[in-house]
């Protein structure tokens, strides 16, 4: 919030208003450079080689045939790296031992990193790293994830975490139920796939190194680095200026460590880019999910019972919580409520955060099984959720500090026409197409986390706001221009925002949907003290007047509270009942969100996250190979993500939602737009088909299976 | 005598001669981003499945990922960095820069050369796998949305921003045609 102070008269308004993007223009002339772009003088390419096996040891890596092609420098491997610290809690908490590469002659998973191979070009490196031998001394694997899993464990809580919340008797509650639903969901194996691969150039320039990346967040790679390599916290520097999508993937990964490993050894600049093959196995993925949903629920909908049990794979090595169950914590009441996730570690790579962790999985199965309860009740899916909204925090009793998920159904159910819709499925046909609706509910938390920020008055008349923020598409840049403008009460066009360099210090990542949320609340702070500094006249120095602001105390301030940001997502399918293929025909989002700083961006970010969740309902799906322990066809024809002819029009709104203990207003919108998109377009599939499919992605094979085996088949001759 | 695995090659770039030695292995792709600078086209995946890499060979839009340097030996190559005029955005590069038709941008310059050259095929007549009437007598279908994301499907975004990518591709398809008008001459390769 501005204040004004300032006798002239204070421009203010940016925030709110459609801006198209302040680097805009690099981006669509190819001026932009991303990380594997900027020019280095004596540059050497470093080629990561992965394991082939899924389980083992190392027997013998034979470099000698290796360093004898032409242009080849250096072969990295457990027998010749440089020792890394692996005792330490870095600022993702305890290091996933995925980075600590060439330290033992060990193989968890296939894809890990064996030897990295350095060479004057892209092209020798890479066939001196697909010629060497690798011997490796085989053990038995075990790739195969599935509830029921003897190794099914619940991981320990957290203090910011509960693996297993429970209130109320469930078992009592679900027999006093009118009515029971009790249905298992699985999602399988996703991956984030940034069209940039992830790729780093280190060197070392005056005893500090240097890293050039493409990442979430400079400062949190610069810390994991400091640790590893034990350097201190400021010997360590990571610049990230344009980041070609992360999704969750762009942390600290084996690429940045190996190019600083071999920039070490070889006193020379080395970049090292991933492979889209080895994104599959190296830079994390969503696991597949198993969960059971149980509702008890009186004859009208009431819910008396809610039981939500996930549970997702992880490595050998590191252990990963993919919280599907929390979701519904912060979403719905009852008597009974039991939220547990499991976890079952495999054989295979460590999974990490991808979008909307916990909630994109969790809310395909929530608010399926909710549709499902409302088509046992007779009640409106819409109706069936208003009536279960809860005054409090179900789980924590705490109050919301704004909870508008009615008014979206509210606003959304009016545009996309669901008075008009007949309950009944299997009812609507256009030619061989079964036509049908659906409906979910989203949620997302709104978190923050401490962040610094410098406001510079140049001499010139200029701003200059320096933080360690990340646009990784979100269009940050320019949200931080507007804020900053407005704070400062001037016009977006005298603020420069510089941002993705670790030297301007500690500041969130872009994760979490919190990054634009936590670098606003700095740069306002900051701006806000360099306004008061300002007015006290004077003249500018040549250097300029800088103010700083860190959100520590500020954001440790908060009072408890249920956070969210909401949403209530809309989807008309269409499902050949030849073919069993699902066509999605629109979608429709409303979200409250928080203030949306940008229009122009905020709408395309809603619309991509609803995209995420339609790719997620119908495509993506990556298969392992239980005898090799191997992905299948591990490529972006083998995984498919949507393309654009299987995305029709979609449409994203919001309704005013501002948050009234952020300075600005914002929640954070980058995942809630996928939660619950997967489910509507579940729900609309069986709407238009009759028949329930609990298993992701519906694949045309999912489609057909039950018309073959029971059902009569939709004749195809109709109309 | 050992095979050479390198040559010199000379390949006109955005209307300008470029001699240049590449190892035979290196990609038309490498050459523009490794040894030119032209960093303009991305690489996404390297083997020619999500677009990034498209450029325009002699008018045609290619990905670059999958043709040898060596193989493109005196023909005409237009990047991202060449289909501006000047100072001018290209129409594509100004519904793009408009309409918010990318996020994160690195999907970018291959879609706008995929757009530019669709729009060229579409003038052209060239049907798609949904146009409905492929008789030449039909002449030439509208480029509706749905033509446009059949056209625009070799190139992923995998930030989703499908709906401004087809919005931008239409307002300028739409400029393009009206800058145009009267004067059907292509300039595609092959259009005829």
């Amino acid at each position: 919030m501005t204040t004004a102070t300032t006798p002239t008269a204070p421009v203010v308004g940016a925030v709110g208003t459609a801006h198209t993007r302040v680097e805009g223009r690099d981006k669509v002339t190819g001026a932009a450079r991303y990380a594997a772009e900027i020019p280095f003088a004596e540059l050497a390419h470093g080629w990561l080689v992965v394991s082939t096996v899924t389980r083992g040891r190392i027997r013998s890596i034979d470099a000698a045939p290796v360093l004898a092609m032409p242009g080849v420098l250096t072969v990295l491997h457990h027998g010749n790296a440089q020792p890394l610290e692996t005792q330490y809690t870095g600022p993702m908490g305890a290091p996933d031992p995925t980075l600590q590469i060439f330290q033992h002659d060990r193989v968890p998973h296939a894809g890990w990193p064996v030897a990295l191979v350095v060479a004057e070009t892209s092209e020798q490196a890479r066939e001196a790293a697909e010629s060497l031998v690798v011997e490796y001394d085989l053990e038995p694997h075990d790739v195969a994830f599935a509830d029921g899993h003897p190794g099914t464990y619940v991981p320990e809580s957290t203090p910011r975490a509960a693996a297993e919340r429970t209130k109320g008797d469930l078992a009592a509650e679900l027999d006093a139920s009118a009515v029971v639903v009790d249905a298992e969901y699985t999602t399988p194996e996703e991956h984030h796939h940034p069209m940039e691969p992830h790729a780093a150039t280190a060197y070392w320039d005056s005893g500090r190194l240097e890293v050039v990346d493409t990442n979430q967040g400079s400062i949190y790679v610069a810390q994991e680095l400091a640790q590893l390599f034990s350097l201190d916290a400021s010997a360590v520097r990571v610049r990230s200026e344009h980041v070609g999508g992360g999704f969750g993937a762009k942390g600290t990964r084996a690429h940045q460590v190996a190019a600083a490993m071999a920039a070490t050894v070889l006193h020379r600049p080395v970049r090292v880019v991933l492979t889209r093959r080895q994104m599959f196995s190296l830079i994390g993925y969503r696991s597949p999910t198993a969960q059971r949903v149980r509702l008890g629920a009186d004859a009208d909908g009431r819910l008396r019972a809610l039981h939500h049990q996930g549970l997702n794979q992880t490595s050998t090595v590191y252990e990963f919580v993919e919280r599907s169950a929390d979701v519904a914590r912060a979403m719905y009441d009852a008597d009974a409520h039991h939220t547990v996730n499991r976890v079952v570690r495999l054989d295979v790579p460590s999974p990490t955060y991808m979008r909307a962790p916990g909630e994109a999985p969790g809310s395909f199965a929530l608010e399926c099984a909710l549709d499902e309860l409302a088509e046992r009740c007779g009640v409106d899916p819409i109706v069936l959720r208003a009536r279960n909204e809860p005054a409090v925090g179900p789980v924590s009793g705490l109050p919301y500090s704004s909870r508008k998920l009615l008014d979206c159904f509210e606003v959304g159910a009016g545009r996309f026409g669901w008075a008009e819709r007949d309950p009944r499925p299997g009812l609507r046909r256009d030619g061989r197409w079964l036509l049908g609706t659906g409906t979910a509910a989203a949620s997302f938390p709104t978190l923050a986390g401490p962040s610094t920020a410098a406001v510079t008055a140049e001499a010139d008349g200029t701003f200059t706001v320096r933080i360690t923020a990340a646009d990784v598409g979100t269009g940050a840049r320019t949200a931080l221009t507007l804020v900053a403008a407005d704070a400062l009460e001037v016009s977006p066009d005298r603020v420069t925002v510089r941002i993705g360099d670790s030297d301007f210090g500690q500041a969130m990542l872009a994760g979490g949907s919190a990054g634009t949320r936590s670098w606003s609340w700095a740069v306002t702070l900051a701006a806000h003290d360099l306004r008061e500094q300002l007015a006290l006249g004077g003249h500018v120095p040549p250097e300029g007047i800088t103010a700083r602001s860190d959100t520590t105390a500020a954001i440790g301030a908060l009072p408890p509270r249920e956070r969210h940001a909401y949403g209530a997502q809309f989807a008309e399918v269409a499902v050949d009942v030849t073919t069993g293929e699902v066509r999605v025909r629109r979608m429709l989002g409303v979200f409250a969100a928080g203030r949306i700083v940008n229009p122009l961006t905020a709408r395309n970010q809603f619309v991509g996250g609803m995209i995420w969740g339609l790719s997620m309902a119908l495509h993506e799906e990556a298969v392992r190979d239980g005898a090799t322990g191997t992905h299948v066809a591990p490529d972006l024809a083998g995984y498919h993500v949507a393309a654009n002819a299987d995305v029709p029009l979609v449409e994203a709104d919001w309704v005013d939602d501002p948050d009234d203990e952020d300075p600005v207003g914002i929640k954070g919108i980058g995942e809630v737009g996928i939660v619950g998109a997967a489910a509507a377009i579940a729900n609309a599939v069986w709407h238009a088909t009759g028949v329930r499919h609990r298993h992701l992605p519906i694949r045309p094979d999912r489609v057909l299976a039950p018309w073959d085996e029971a059902l009569p088949r939709p004749s195809e001759d109709r109309d | 005598m050992a095979p050479s695995t390198a040559g010199a090659i000379t390949l006109t770039i955005n209307g300008e001669k470029h001699t240049l030695p590449v190892d035979n292995r290196t990609t038309l792709l490498d050459a523009l981003r490794e040894r030119l600078g032209l960093t303009g086209t991305k690489k996404g995946c390297d083997q020619g499945q999500c677009g990034a890499c498209t450029v325009l060979l002699e008018g045609r839009r290619v990905v670059s990922c999958l043709q040898l340097a060596v193989a493109a030996e005196g023909r005409e190559v237009t990047t991202i960095e060449g289909v501006a005029d000047g100072d001018r955005l290209h129409p594509v590069q100004q519904a793009f820069l408009d309409l918010d038709g990318y996020q994160c941008g690195y999907c970018t310059p291959g879609q706008i050369c995929s757009a530019i050259a669709a729009i060229e095929e579409h003038a052209a007549g060239w049907p798609s796998a949904v146009t409905t009437d492929v008789r030449p007598e039909a002449g030439v279908a509208p480029l509706t949305p749905e033509e446009i994301r059949e056209r625009m499907s070799g190139n992923l975004c995998r930030c989703g921003a499908y709906v401004s990518i087809v919005q931008a591709v239409a307002r300028a398809a739409e400029e393009t045609a009206q800058n145009t008008s009267g004067a059907n001459e292509m300039n595609v390769a092959g259009a005829a």
